[in-house]
């Protein structure tokens, strides 16, 4: 058996290992990376949502999840459908979504939460909701016309999962002594993961620079305005932590990932080439 | 669909029946809709409330098999497909549990009757899904055989359950249109998914001849229900359509019906196939099918997990309720 070498010593002084998250990436690839952000994002939310189906608390409720999944479901395939297209390779959407693995999904590792009891899953949609709505209205007057596109037709959705998801926080947040204790843990719990959406990173940078997709710097403003209000309204404590996770939009997850893709994927891996 | 041996009261001749029950009788038997204001027979709103329930609760366990292949659907247009599928089926809940609601029964005790036992469900979702050729046999058969029940139901003598299955039905052949299309993708695929598609079929066939319920010779409380307008059609009527339909639809497929007996009768211009195995059905609807437990088990956890969220939404509303009248 060779031995190996020093743990300590850089195997590969370029850092080809690691992708280094600080060299602005190509035109196109930024444009590829942002999309799959998206995209994945959204799939990986609809995915969690749509695991609710038949269990909610309340008839009204199933209703509204299945449709929020729906909505989710909807937009991933709008934006993936763009991503396979700009990056010019012959995928398709269904195929960004069955056929890579973990490390190639760029989803925000918040969505990627289990879906725990109500309170958290509706606390997730919420944090989520309040990026997601001004995200889009910023992607709306995108340079890119398609990306624009999509972004209004997703806009008219996301509204009202924020009206509902919001609405819901403030109720269950300031409704019983139960309910309140439920919202603030899953509160507590989710806040750590809502720091990566709202810090841009070198693709973040070139994308706000070219015009196609906003500051998250802005973003972050509208979100905190928007989540302080509703968190008082709700009674709710934001928390005080100010450390973050981050790695999503890197293609560094969480070891929920890879259970969800395994579930997802399933049909496609072990029928390969098979229409459906 | 999905309403099985629905119990009804007695029958009486007209000579039998006080002035109002003969009224009553009459106006059904002139085609008029009963609403829910209007004079009815205890029997009628009894019967009525059992069988919108058990339609109503059918729906919303019925979100089960299928939510059972969401996560894992093979493509995301099925994915997206089949979410709306199951958001239709709460959906057809909804309007039913309202109807019931006409006939002065709230939606959470008829829950309860769901949970504790008392009320059942169709006996179709306490098989298991098990392969994605599952999804598209539910669609094509368990729907199938719902609209054959339901489109007469249409023409039913209680007004807003004519009603609610007017929009159901629409949902509904749409349901069955997209289950069908994925049999044909399966039954022209590769060897494994035609196999998926024999497989599915196989197990689906008999289950979904059982959604008619028993034969006539032992449905005992169809006569009172046929003379309400409640029931439009007997179960032997109903299941023979539904195999003459079938049929040649499995044939297009490529697809074996799973019954030896199975042959076209020129005489009586449909098919003679074997009935299902009765004793299997009974046991079922006594709780012993391979997902009894399970699918009831999993509404009851929804329901008592969600008993916090029911009543913090209370709560909220009635402190909002109380600052707005001290602030009046």
């Amino acid at each position: 058996m060779p031995s190996l070498p020093d743990m300590m010593t850089k195997l590969d002084p370029s850092g080809a290992a690691g992708g280094s998250a600080s060299a602005a990436p190509a035109p196109a690839d930024a444009l590829f990376e942002a999309l799959l952000r998206l995209g994945d994002s959204t799939l990986i939310l609809g995915h969690r949502v749509s695991e609710w189906c038949g269990h909610a608390p309340v008839l009204e409720e199933d209703i509204a999840l299945a449709n929020t999944a729906l909505d989710l479901i909807g937009q991933t395939q709008l934006w993936l459908g763009l991503a396979a297209e700009v990056e010019g390779a012959g995928r398709s959407a269904d195929d960004l979504a069955y056929l890579r693995d973990a490390w190639d999904f760029r989803n925000l590792l918040l969505v990627e939460r289990p879906n725990g009891d109500f309170g958290a899953t509706l606390m997730r949609q919420f944090l989520f909701d309040a990026w997601h709505q001004p995200m889009l209205k910023g992607l709306e007057g995108s340079s890119d016309p398609r990306v624009a596109e999509i972004a209004a037709k997703a806009g008219r959705e996301v509204a009202y999962h924020l009206d509902r998801s919001a609405d819901l926080v403030i109720r269950l947040g300031d409704g019983t002594d139960e309910s309140h204790r439920r919202m603030q843990a899953a509160l507590d719990d989710l806040w750590p993961y809502t720091g990566e959406m709202l810090t841009p990173d070198a693709t973040d940078a070139a994308m706000a620079e070219a015009g196609v997709m906003p500051d998250l710097t802005a973003i972050a403003r509208d979100w905190h305005a928007l989540v302080g209000d509703v968190l008082a309204q709700a009674t709710l404590a934001r928390p005080d932590g100010s450390y973050m996770h981050k790695g999503g939009k890197q293609g560094t997850h969480t070891e929920h990932l890879g259970y969800i893709l395994a579930e997802m994927q399933f049909l496609q891996r072990a029928y390969p080439g098979a229409e459906w | 669909m999905y309403a099985q041996m629905v119990k009804s009261e007695g029958m009486k001749s007209l000579d039998e029946m006080s002035p109002e029950e003969r009224a009553f009788q009459e106006r059904i038997d002139r085609g008029e809709k009963i609403e829910p204001r209007d004079w009815m027979p205890e029997g009628y709103r009894k019967t009525l409330i059992r069988q919108i329930g058990q339609h109503a609760h059918s729906e919303i366990v019925g979100q089960l098999p299928e939510g059972n292949w969401i996560t894992r659907a093979p493509t995301l247009e099925r994915k997206a497909i089949l979410l709306a599928k199951v958001q239709d089926e709460a959906g057809h809940g909804l309007y039913l549990y309202c109807a019931a609601e006409t006939l002065g029964v709230s939606r959470d005790e008829l829950l309860e009757k769901l949970h504790s036992g008392k009320m059942k469900y169709s006996s179709i979702f306490n098989y298991p899904t098990l392969t994605w050729a599952d999804m598209g046999a539910v669609g094509w058969l368990v729907d199938g055989a719902a609209i054959m029940n339901q489109v007469p139901l249409q023409r039913t003598s209680y007004g807003p359950y004519s009603r609610a299955m007017i929009r159901i039905c629409k949902e509904e052949s749409f349901h069955q249109r997209q289950g069908y299309h994925i049999m044909m993708k399966l039954a022209r695929g590769t060897e494994a998914q035609k196999r998926m598609a024999q497989d599915a079929l196989n197990r689906f066939w008999y289950p979904s001849l059982m959604m008619f319920g028993p034969s006539d010779k032992d449905s005992v409380h169809s006569a009172q229900s046929m003379a309400w307008k409640i029931k439009m059609n007997t179960n032997d009527e109903l299941r023979q359509k539904f195999v003459d339909q079938t049929v040649p639809q499995a044939e297009y497929l490529g697809l074996t019906v799973p019954d030896e007996g199975l042959r076209w009768n020129d005489e009586k211009g449909g098919y003679d196939f074997t009935e299902p195995d009765w004793s299997e059905f009974f046991e079922v609807i006594k709780g012993n099918g391979p997902c009894n437990k399970e699918r009831l088990g999993a509404r009851v956890q929804a329901w008592e997990g969600g008993a916090w969220v029911r009543d913090g939404l209370m709560a909220h509303a009635k402190k909002h309720a109380a600052a707005k009248l001290a602030a009046e």
